[in-house]
């Protein structure tokens, strides 16, 4: 069994959402997770990242605000889970809330151990 | 009361405080000592009592008579063996006051409920040892609660005192920066002792609620000393109240259980729900929500009878919490069919499939509960592999039941 990591990507996030939007999609990532936590697969309910405060550092040390200039996606999140193959990483992440946006996408990475010695 | 009835009663209430403060006076190495001096002063009084009359202070008696017990043992080795003595006890000289006080009584009961809820001695012996030693019950009341036989109960009791022997396990009070530790095996056993009175296939319901009543007296222990610093023994007190306040509507007139949506609620005991809603108030003074914070409140909604989107929605999000926490397949199955309150059976259907418990016979009653609305063949099938699977006399029964139930709608 492998461990999967589930990015979630929005498309032209502004972070503004409603109290009320708030807690509904609080509620189906909840149930979403709460899906993959029944079947024993959930290792990590992970974190939301915020879109405040958010900086990137570039090459020579420049520092942007935000990564939401340039690029039109922005990473909101992850989740680790676990799975046999990717297919079955792929059935979960179909479950995301966050796909109800148009252009939001998850991304299914496996992890890759690093072997320190 | 009479004799007859005084003595048991007095053995099950008093015998384990003088056996938790003799423990504790002589060291887990001689348990056997204070075995010996409980039975024997119970035997004075089998032989006394019948003929001189009961004592106007019968606890007290006792008190006197395992008081002068120890003295006369004490003194006895110590004639004999002089020196043996000191050795065995690998102390310079061994009091032979007993204090017998309620303080005394109370921290030696506390003291050994840690000592035997060790990190090493394995679950199901603390449970029976706590049972033998805590709760004063006989091998017989224990193999009895356990459906196994006395042979096996003494067998593991044995080895559960060697292993305290063994791990050289000290009656005292954890130190300070051990105490959550601690206490969250003890919680534990506590929390599997209630549960094997609570679910137990055991027939005998007065076995079963004094396992559930001894759990929560232990617990109580706690609270008066820890539950300040530690607010997940109020929240597994809660939880507790809650699941007892329904054992006098869990069984019918014969003995027959009633399933949880068929119970007469005027049956439920509302002053341990009060009790348990009081206890929950104030475990929600920490920081953080153990897995008993979580089953207490989802023991909380289920104290109200009456369905509403409310409830199931808070339901289904307790046992994804507590899916969050730790997986286990009972969690799964309950969180589903909470879902399927929220959502709707078809949407729990396609979920409960995903689980894939297919050798656990609850999943399969799940599944059969889920289609009864929807197609009552399918609901059928999955009664049938449920029976084919269970193991329990008590659930076959319940199943039965169903089955005959639908052929009846046909």
């Amino acid at each position: 069994m492998d461990e999967y990591v589930l990015i979630m990507r929005h498309e032209n996030a502004t972070g503004q959402v409603s109290p009320e939007q708030m807690q509904a999609w609080m509620q189906q990532t909840m149930d979403w997770l709460g899906g993959i936590a029944a079947q024993g697969k959930l290792l990590e309910t992970g974190n939301g990242l915020s879109f405040d405060d958010a900086r990137v550092v570039g090459h020579g040390g420049v520092v942007t605000n935000g990564p939401f200039g340039e690029i039109k996606e922005t990473i909101g999140g992850y989740v680790i889970v676990k799975a046999d193959s990717v297919e079955e990483a792929v059935e979960f992440a179909k479950g995301s809330p966050v796909l109800q946006g148009p252009g939001n996408t998850l991304e299914v990475r496996k992890v890759a151990k690093h072997d320190f010695k | 009361m009479n004799t007859e009835k005084l003595i048991p009663h007095l053995f099950r209430t008093e015998s384990r405080k003088i056996s938790s403060v003799l423990n504790k006076h002589f060291g887990i190495n001689h348990m056997e000592i204070a075995e010996d001096i409980v039975s024997d002063t119970f035997l004075s009084a089998l032989e006394t009592w019948p003929y001189k009359g009961i004592p106007e202070n019968p606890k007290a008696w006792l008190y006197a008579v395992a008081k002068n017990k120890i003295k006369n043992y004490i003194l006895k080795t110590s004639n004999f063996e002089n020196n043996i003595a000191h050795q065995i006890f690998q102390i310079s000289e061994i009091s032979t006051e007993i204090d017998l006080s309620e303080r005394n009584i109370t921290d030696s009961q506390l003291q050994m409920l840690f000592a035997i809820c060790h990190p090493s001695i394995s679950q199901e012996s603390q449970i029976a040892l706590a049972l033998k030693i805590l709760c004063g019950f006989g091998i017989d009341e224990i193999a009895s609660a356990f459906l196994t036989n006395k042979e096996t109960i003494n067998k593991r009791l044995f080895r559960a005192k060697e292993k305290l022997k063994s791990e050289k396990i000290k009656i005292e009070f954890p130190s300070e920066n051990k105490v959550e530790e601690r206490i969250d095996t003890v919680l534990l056993t506590l929390y599997l002792l209630f549960n094997e009175g609570y679910y137990s296939e055991n027939q005998d319901t007065v076995i079963r609620k004094d396992l559930c009543f001894e759990s929560i007296r232990l617990l109580e222990l706690l609270i008066e000393n820890y539950a300040h610093k530690i607010p997940k023994i109020h929240a597994l007190y809660a939880l507790m109240c809650f699941h007892s306040s329904r054992f006098d509507a869990r069984k019918d007139q014969n003995n027959q259980t009633v399933l949880y949506q068929n119970q007469d609620e005027n049956l439920w005991d509302k002053a341990l729900i009060e009790k348990g809603i009081f206890h929950l108030h104030l475990a929600s003074k920490g920081e953080t929500a153990s897995k008993y914070h979580i089953e207490a409140s989802i023991a909380y909604w289920m104290t109200i009878k009456q369905d509403s989107k409310e409830k199931w929605e808070q339901v289904l999000k307790l046992y994804n919490l507590l899916l969050f926490q730790q997986y286990s397949p009972i969690a799964a199955l309950n969180r589903t069919f909470a879902l399927s309150k929220v959502y709707g059976n078809e949407i729990a259907i396609a979920e409960a499939e995903k689980l894939k418990l297919e050798s656990n016979p609850f999943y399969f009653s799940l599944l059969a509960e889920l289609y009864l609305t929807i197609d009552l063949l399918k609901a059928k099938q999955n009664l049938e592999k449920a029976l084919s699977l269970s193991n329990s006399n008590h659930e076959k029964e319940i199943l039965h039941k169903k089955i005959a139930a639908l052929s009846f709608q046909k």
